[in-house]
């Protein structure tokens, strides 16, 4: 990795930035926060599904375990929210690696892993919502308190910004993932497991790690959505509203790809609060525009939006293309 | 701890909702059985068709278990279209992406439910809904035998269709050697979509037995997905008798666990018990292949 | 009188930038010919699970609007009307803090609502961000006040003044009767609101002399009731003590009904629909003899009836959310009146130091107290007989004597 592939991360970084502080009125901003973090939660997604072609149905899992821990270290133990957020991403990632191990362990792959992914959410769901460490069903509420090692600011640009840099960190994760010799395991896994195997690829470790990553990227942005609303209850962190839409906006934007999830959450936010506007908060219009999205994706633009940029300028074969359609055939 | 006889009634009643699951399970073991795809859309097609059943109560006065003779046939088209016309076509035929699909499907219909009946819960008012037959000390509570009775007669009259019809035939020639069946002229997207109907169809005899007892959402469906894929990985997939099976024993492993862990943590049983049998028996208690 | 009606003036938000787009600085400019409109947030699950009583509270805060505009408009403003901005929480206390910056961003002065109290924990919270003043309407979380937050106040009773009153009525009920009843079996949700009300009872109850046979907990939504009532019927105990939501509660009656489980009584406190007027509209035999203590109005207040009455005209049943609500909107505008300003912080203060009048709510007069929580706040005790609701507790405002045992 060099130098110039760290461009792109810190031209969308700057970009991101500048419209922060460019005077967006407050709801605009949150909505931008919110895509970000949104944003983070794909990435994460498309490190397991878009790289590695394992479709998890479950991030919820990762994401609530991030957003759980920091506010729970804050509230019980005093802990300041940088340490929280540092101990959400690795109790994240932990949770990863532990639901891989038996997944892969057993060999779950398409659909079953799929499966059982959601299967692992919807436990963690119905056991916070009625153990005490996770104020059962009442949630977690953490107090109001502005300053930096709070995480915590009267002026909401300076949170935007630090969402953004996390994102722009894990936009040059996934450039890394597309040069590192780790990441070329994990795509030949994806389009050829027996292939990849044969080769001498070690397919289980290659698999943990990405689940490892990919859970501990989406924690992250547990982390971030726990302090920025500053509560956490068991539908909020592990309920299945996340999976989808860390899912959707990674399929949308582009499987694979490294600004695929970020321009997914973008798009299919800023659609979102178009179509309420449209349909005058009718509820669930917008959900509904995102599940034809996502059929249409799958049916017309395997490759998302990533590859239409990509079409227009001529370049060919889509990585994302691969990642749908590898398992035709086998 | 409880008198022999309330749990004797406690495991009764599971055994009875555990029938309708089964139900839900057979139509999404079918299909699995011979599409060899995971429908994710099943629990919204079950809430499509409890709402059916509620329309049809509501404003045409049409009884519950009368509607199964409107509603049956109209999911049945219901399931072929949305085969044929969508997910088919729209997924190329990866696995992974007829997953998507068709959780997309679930999603528009959840929320196309959503926007035109928003998030009330809505229930059919019934003469019989909280009657009880009195079989010795036990009360069976009337609803719940009828859906036993029924849902047992609804699968027997599935296996009859697969096993002494020339559709049933094909259907099995299309699930053991797809490209065989193609040569010898069987219209293979015709048989997926009939199969696919055939599922839908159960679903609605499903729906008709719930409603009395129980209320429709947009989001009803959902708690049934998840209870209905442990009863088919639970059973084999693509395994009728193991939806069967899996179901009423599902239906009874529910009963026992709310009645002692109570009803909060009496989910997470069934949870559990997918997991399970996800990483350590993925062919089920009955499946063969995988 | 301008020529607005009550529903041009009820703005329903339609989402963050819509909100932002009908944004307009909320500057006071008094003294004008035309003074602008007071702004005044409702925060209320206009969908959801929990719909029906943001529907109901929504009539309230209206009825309460349309009064005022009716009477003259904020006085001290010279005569500015109020317009009331519905903020959909959607049943769940996330977007509920949402909605409060979109209603920050239109420009209200005060909020008020809040209903559940996961919902009311959050959007407080998210209004303090702004000093933006919170009245809470029902939410009875005792943690909901307290928390240091100055801009948040509640109008009804939290859990502890409740179920102090709650408790004490049920000791009056059973030694009128000889003391006839001595178990009890708790089911309640498993959310802040019935899991809370049900540790309380766990504290309290064995020293008052009744002893808890069991502690049964349900999800909300709960698909069937039919093993808690086995319990029931299993336990046999003189009372139920219950404590979920609307749904929930019909369905464990009727299959209380239906498994036949006849205890001494049925006694809600905040019961989901032992005070409500649809379950006794469509299931009159379950709920008949049902005790409640919960939020009521006052039922010598004539504005009451009128309350009821605008509700059943629009074809609905009534429930304490329209009252409650009702009053929260009188209380806010009373604020705004006393600061003679539209101003968040002037109105705070009011609400920090003055007396208001209490609506249609049993309370006199309302009087915040340190940590906001309104110190005259009282429940009332309810009993459905013969197909209506009647309070039976306290004397004042009794309008028939309790009948009990039920099933005697």
């Amino acid at each position: 990795m060099s130098a110039r592939d760290l461009l792109l991360p810190l031209i969308a970084v700057l970009v991101l930035a500048g419209l922060a502080f460019s005077g967006l009125s407050g709801t605009l901003l949150n909505l931008l926060i919110f895509m970000m973090i949104i944003s983070l939660a794909a990435q994460g997604w498309n490190i397991l599904g878009g790289f590695g072609g394992l479709s998890s149905f479950g991030h919820a899992a990762f994401f609530g375990t991030g957003a759980y821990t920091t506010l729970i270290l804050q509230t019980s133990l005093g802990v300041n929210a940088w340490a929280g957020l540092v101990a959400g991403v690795l109790l994240g990632a932990a949770v990863g690696a532990g639901i891989g191990f038996l997944s892969f362990r057993s060999g779950l792959k398409g659909s079953y892993f799929a499966l059982i992914t959601l299967a692992f959410a919807e436990v963690l769901r119905i056991a916070s919502n009625s153990a005490p460490i996770t104020g059962g069903a009442a949630g977690i509420l953490l107090p109001l308190d502005y300053g930096f090692l709070n995480l915590q600011f009267d002026d909401r640009r300076w949170f935007a910004l630090i969402a953004i840099l996390f994102v722009g960190a894990a936009l040059a994760l996934t450039r890394w993932l597309e040069r590192s010799r780790f990441g070329a395991y994990l795509i030949a896994i994806r389009e050829n497991e027996q292939a990849a195997q044969a080769l001498g690829v070690d397919v289980f470790r290659v698999k943990l790690g990405a689940i490892t990553l990919s859970a501990g990227c989406t924690a992250l942005a547990g982390v971030l959505y726990a302090q920025n609303y500053l509560f956490v209850d068991a539908h909020v962190a592990y309920g299945p509203w996340i999976s989808i839409e860390a899912l959707f906006a990674a399929i949308v934007g582009g499987l694979g790809t490294m600004f695929g999830p970020l321009v997914g959450a973008v798009a299919l936010l800023g659609l979102g609060e178009i179509t309420k506007m449209v349909s005058g908060g009718v509820p669930g219009v917008d959900l509904l525009v995102f599940g034809a999205i996502l059929i249409l994706t799958v049916a017309f633009v395997p490759g998302g939006l990533m590859s239409l940029r990509q079409r227009l300028t001529g370049r060919r074969r889509p990585r994302g293309e691969t990642a749908l359609r590898s398992e035709e055939g086998a | 701890m409880y008198s022999p006889l309330i749990v004797a009634e406690a495991l009764l009643n599971g055994l009875m909702l555990g029938a309708v699951y089964a139900l839900i399970a057979l139509g999404l073991t079918l299909i699995y059985g011979v599409l060899h795809i995971v429908n994710f859309a099943h629990g919204a097609l079950l809430t499509v068709a409890m709402f059916g059943v509620w329309l049809l109560a509501e404003h045409l006065g049409v009884d519950p278990y009368l509607s199964i003779l409107i509603m049956a046939p109209a999911m049945f088209g219901l399931g072929y279209a949305a085969q044929r016309f969508v997910i088919g076509p729209a997924s190329h035929g990866s696995d992974n992406s007829i997953l998507l699909v068709t959780l997309g499907l679930s999603i528009i219909i959840e929320n196309g439910l959503l926007a035109g009946f928003r998030s009330d819960t809505r229930t059919i008012d019934t003469d019989y809904a909280f009657q009880v037959v009195e079989l010795g000390p036990l009360l069976l509570s009337f609803p719940r035998v009828v859906g036993l009775f029924v849902a047992l007669l609804s699968a027997l009259v599935l296996w009859a269709i697969l096993e002494r019809t020339d559709v049933g035939r094909a259907i099995r020639a299309v699930a053991k050697e797809k490209l065989g069946a193609a040569l010898v002229g069987i219209e293979v997207s015709h048989v997926y979509a009939v199969t696919f109907a055939l599922g839908c169809a159960c679903l609605a005899v499903a729906a008709a037995l719930l409603m009395p007892v129980f209320y429709v959402s947009p989001t009803t469906g959902r708690a049934f997905v998840l209870v209905a894929f442990t009863i088919v990985v639970l059973g084999g997939m693509g395994s009728i008798v193991g939806a069967l099976v899996g179901g009423l024993l599902i239906g009874v492993v529910e009963a026992a666990c709310s009645l002692f862990f109570g009803d909060s943590l009496g989910q997470i049983g069934i949870f559990v018990i997918f997991i399970l049998v996800l990483l350590f028996r993925p062919t089920g208690l009955f499946g063969a292949r995988q | 009188m301008t020529k607005m009606t009550g529903q041009t003036r009820r703005t329903i938000l339609k989402g963050g930038v819509a909100a932002a787009a009908a944004a307009t600085l909320g500057a006071p400019t008094v003294l004008r010919a035309q003074p602008a409109a007071v702004k005044i947030g409702l925060l209320q699950p206009m969908s959801g699970f929990l719909a029906q009583a943001g529907d109901l509270a929504s009539i309230g805060a209206q009825f309460a609007v349309d009064e005022i505009n009716a009477a003259g408009g904020i006085k001290a403003l010279g005569g500015a009307q109020i317009e009331l901005l519905i903020g959909d929480s959607k049943s769940n206390a996330e977007a509920g803090a949402q909605e409060v910056e979109a209603l920050n961003e239109a420009g209200v002065v005060a909020i008020g609502g809040g209903f559940a109290s996961g919902i009311s924990l959050t959007a407080t919270q998210a209004a303090a961000r702004h000093d933006l003043p919170f009245l809470v309407d029902s939410a009875t979380a005792d943690s909901i006040t307290g928390r240091d937050l100055a801009n948040t106040f509640r109008l009804g009773p939290n859990f502890s003044m409740a179920t102090e009153v709650a408790l004490q009525n049920l000791i009056k009920l059973n030694e009128a009767a000889g003391n006839p009843a001595k178990t009890v079996a708790l089911v309640h949700e498993d959310g802040l609101f019935g899991a809370g009300l049900a540790q309380v009872m766990q504290e309290k109850l064995p020293g008052l002399g009744f002893e808890i046979l069991e502690t049964i907990s349900h999800p909300t939504p709960a698909r069937d009731m039919s093993n808690v009532v086995l319990r029931l019927r299993s336990l046999q105990p003189d009372l139920v003590i219950p404590s979920h939501y609307y749904n929930e509660f019909v369905l464990m009656a009727r299959t209380m009904q239906q498994q036949r489980v006849r205890p001494m009584g049925v006694y809600a406190v905040f019961g989901g629909a032992a005070s409500s007027y649809q379950f006794v509209a469509e299931y009159p035999e379950a709920a008949e003899g049902v005790f409640d203590c919960n939020h009521w109005g006052d039922p010598s207040n004539p504005t009451d009836a009128e309350l009821k009455a605008a509700v059943e005209a629009q074809g609905k049943h009534y429930a304490y959310n329209t009252p409650i609500n009702y009053s929260v909107v009188k209380v806010l505008a009373e604020a705004i009146e006393k600061a003679g300003a539209a101003d968040r912080a002037a109105v705070t203060e009011q609400l920090r130091t003055a007396e208001f009048g209490s609506g249609v709510m049993p309370y006199g007069t309302t009087k915040f107290g340190e940590d906001g929580q309104n110190v005259n706040a009282l429940p009332l005790n309810t009993q459905v007989q013969d197909g209506k609701i009647n309070v039976i507790f306290p004397d004042q405002f009794a309008q028939s004597t309790p009948v009990f045992p039920v099933n005697g």
